[in-house]
C-alpha cells in the first residue's frame, strides 16, 4: 500500500495506525510561527468505530490501509459464518459475527449489501437502507383500526422484530428502514 | 465552501472591513511619524530557520546569464533592518509574504504581514504600542479586558506545571501524556524545542488571549530567533508573542544587532537544516554587513494582518477573510 504524507490527509482517507485500519475524519494544520508544524487529526477505527485524536509532525508519512467498499450478494448463514458472493466474479467471502454485528437481522438471502474489505477480507457489512420482508408472526390486529398509533410487534423472516400498525397481518410483506428499524409500508406481492 | 470556485471565499462586507483596517493602520503610523516602506519580495538570500520554508523561483534575464534562484521572502525583516542601519528611522510595511507548506484554517501560504520597527524601543515599549494598535482596531468589535503579560516560563508553569527552561525531554513527554496530549511518532529525544512547540500548540494556545491580549515574553534562548539574549540564569531571548482568542497574532524582538552573533545563528540553523535533509539557504550577507555597520537599538514586530481581520470580522477560518486563498488562487 502507498504511504501518505500528512499533506494528503483529508476526510475519508484510510490509513494504518497500530495495526488497525482507520479513516481520517478531520485534519487540522497547527504551527507556531517560528516552530514545529503539526497535524492534529481525528480518526475513526474502521473495525470498532471508535474515534480518537492523533498528532503527527507535518510532512511525516503514514502507511495507507487497503480498504475498499464492494457490493456483494448475501448467500446464507451456516450457523457460524455469513457467506457472501461477488456477483461479477462469483468469488465467495465469509464474515463472522464480529464483522456482521447487529445488521445480521436485516440480511435476507440474495440481498445485495455493501461490504467493506480490508486486505481483501470483510471488515464490516452495511445493510441496504430498506429491506422488504415477510411477517412470520404477529398477533391478529383489531379490524378497522387504521390509526397506526401504538402498533404491535411483528417477527420477520430473518428473526428481526419491528413494530407494525395493528392492521398489518401475519404473512404480509412489509418494507422496513434498517437505519431506524422502523416499519415503512406494506408491499403488494 | 459552497460558492463556485471563481467567486471570492470572503464576503464583500469582510473585504470592505479589510480595506478599512488597512487605512486605519496607515493612519495610525502616519500620526506617529513612522515611515511606510517597500522592500523586495524576491531576494537572492533567504531565511535559514528550519521551520520556515521559502518558495524559490528561477530568474533569467539581464544580469543573470545562466539563471539565478530567487526566494520569495517569508517576512520583510532583513531588508527593513538594512534600511534601519542606513538611517531610515522608524519604519513599517504592509508586506505580502510567502511560506511554503503552510495551509489550514489559520494558514495560507501567501498572507499579509504588518511589520514595524521602532528605534529606541525595547520589547516592553513595543508591546505597549502593539496593544494600542490592536485595541484601537478591534474597538467596538471585541470587548477586551486589560492585557496580560506572562513570561514563557510562567506560561508553562501556570498551564502545565512544567519549567520550560529546566525540564528534560523525558519529563516534557511525561507532561504531555499527563495532560492528555497525543504524542506524534518520531519526536526527537535530544531536542526540547519540538516538545515545547507541541505542548504550547496543543496544551496552552487554545486557552490564550481569552477576552484579552496575552503577551508571552522571555523565550528560551534556543527560540530567540533574531532577538537579543538577556544574560541571566538561564539567559532568555528578548522575544515576545501576542495571542488573542487562541490565535497567534504577532511576534516581536528586541532586535539583535551583533553581526557576529547573527552569523553564528544563521550558520547553526543551516547545520540544523542539513541534518534534517532540508536545503541549506544562502545567508543574507547584506543584512550581516548592515548589522556590522551598525543597527540602531530598536525593537520590531510582525503582525498577521489576515488573522487580525478574522478576529475583527468574527470569522473562524483565514479563507473567510481573503478574496482568493490557495484553493481559489
Amino acid at each position: 500500500m502507498a504511504n501518505y504524507s500528512t499533506n494528503e490527509f483529508k476526510s475519508g482517507l484510510k490509513i494504518m495506525l497500530d495495526g488497525d485500519p482507520w479513516a481520517v475524519v478531520e485534519n487540522e494544520f497547527v504551527k507556531p510561527g517560528k516552530g514545529q508544524a503539526f497535524n492534529r487529526v481525528k480518526v475513526r477505527n474502521l473495525r470498532t468505530n471508535r474515534v480518537l485524536e492523533r498528532t503527527f509532525k507535518s510532512g511525516d508519512t503514514v502507511e495507507g490501509a487497503d480498504v475498499v467498499d464492494v457490493e456483494l450478494q448475501y448467500l446464507y448463514n451456516d450457523g457460524e459464518y455469513w457467506h457472501f458472493m461477488d456477483p461479477q466474479s462469483y468469488e465467495q467471502l465469509t464474515a463472522d459475527a464480529a464483522v456482521v454485528g447487529d445488521i445480521a437481522k436485516w440480511l435476507k438471502e440474495e440481498a445485495i449489501c455493501q461490504v467493506t474489505l480490508w486486505n481483501g477480507v470483510p471488515l464490516s457489512v452495511a445493510a441496504p437502507n430498506f429491506v422488504v420482508m415477510t411477517i412470520v408472526e404477529t398477533d391478529p390486529g383489531v379490524r378497522g383500526d387504521t390509526s397506526g398509533g401504538g402498533g404491535k410487534p411483528a417477527t420477520l423472516e430473518t428473526g428481526a422484530v419491528v413494530r407494525v400498525p395493528l392492521f398489518v397481518q401475519n404473512g404480509e410483506v412489509i418494507k422496513v428502514d434498517t437505519r431506524t428499524g422502523e416499519y415503512v409500508s406494506r408491499v403488494k406481492e | 465552501m459552497a460558492s463556485p470556485a471563481w467567486r471570492p471565499s470572503a464576503d464583500l462586507a469582510t473585504l470592505r472591513l479589510r480595506a478599512e483596517l488597512l487605512q486605519r493602520i496607515r493612519a495610525f503610523f502616519a500620526a506617529r511619524g513612522v515611515l511606510e516602506v517597500e522592500t523586495p519580495v524576491l531576494s537572492a538570500a533567504a531565511v535559514t530557520q528550519p521551520h520556515l520554508a521559502s518558495f524559490a523561483t528561477p530568474y533569467s534575464g539581464p544580469g543573470s546569464r545562466h539563471g539565478q534562484t530567487l526566494y520569495l521572502h517569508t517576512s520583510p525583516e532583513f531588508p527593513m533592518k538594512r534600511l534601519l542601519a542606513a538611517g531610515s528611522g522608524c519604519i513599517y510595511q504592509m508586506a505580502r509574504v510567502f511560506r511554503d507548506g503552510e495551509a489550514g484554517r489559520r494558514h495560507n501560504p501567501e498572507f499579509t504581514l504588518l511589520e514595524w520597527y521602532r528605534v529606541g524601543f525595547d520589547a516592553d515599549r513595543l508591546m505597549d504600542e502593539v496593544t494600542e494598535l490592536v485595541t484601537a482596531l478591534l474597538a467596538g468589535r471585541l470587548t477586551l479586558e486589560e492585557p496580560e503579560r506572562l513570561s514563557y516560563r510562567e506560561l508553562f508553569q501556570r498551564h502545565l506545571d512544567l519549567d520550560p527552561h529546566r525540564t528534560s525531554v523525558a519529563e516534557l513527554a511525561a507532561g504531555a501524556a499527563r495532560h492528555g496530549i497525543p504524542i506524534p511518532p518520531g519526536m526527537p529525544a535530544d531536542d526540547a524545542d519540538p516538545w515545547l512547540d507541541l505542548l504550547l500548540t496543543q496544551g496552552i494556545e487554545p486557552y490564550l488571549g481569552q477576552g484579552r491580549l496575552t503577551f508571552i515574553h522571555d523565550y528560551p534562548a534556543s527560540q530567540a530567533a533574531l532577538a537579543r539574549l538577556r544574560p541571566g540564569d538561564p539567559p532568555v531571548g528578548e522575544r515576545f508573542e501576542l495571542y488573542l482568542s487562541g490565535l497567534e497574532l504577532a511576534n516581536g524582538f528586541h532586535e539583535l544587532g551583533d553581526a557576529d552573533e547573527q552569523r553564528r545563528r544563521f550558520e547553526a540553523e543551516n547545520v540544523a537544516r542539513r541534518a534534517r535533509g532540508l536545503p541549506v539557504m544562502p545567508l543574507d550577507e547584506s543584512l550581516l554587513d548592515a548589522l556590522a555597520a551598525g543597527l540602531p537599538d530598536c525593537a520590531g514586530v510582525a503582525l498577521g494582518f489576515d488573522r487580525l481581520v478574522m478576529l475583527a470580522a468574527g470569522k473562524d477560518a483565514i479563507q473567510e477573510v481573503m478574496a482568493f486563498p490557495l484553493e481559489r488562487a
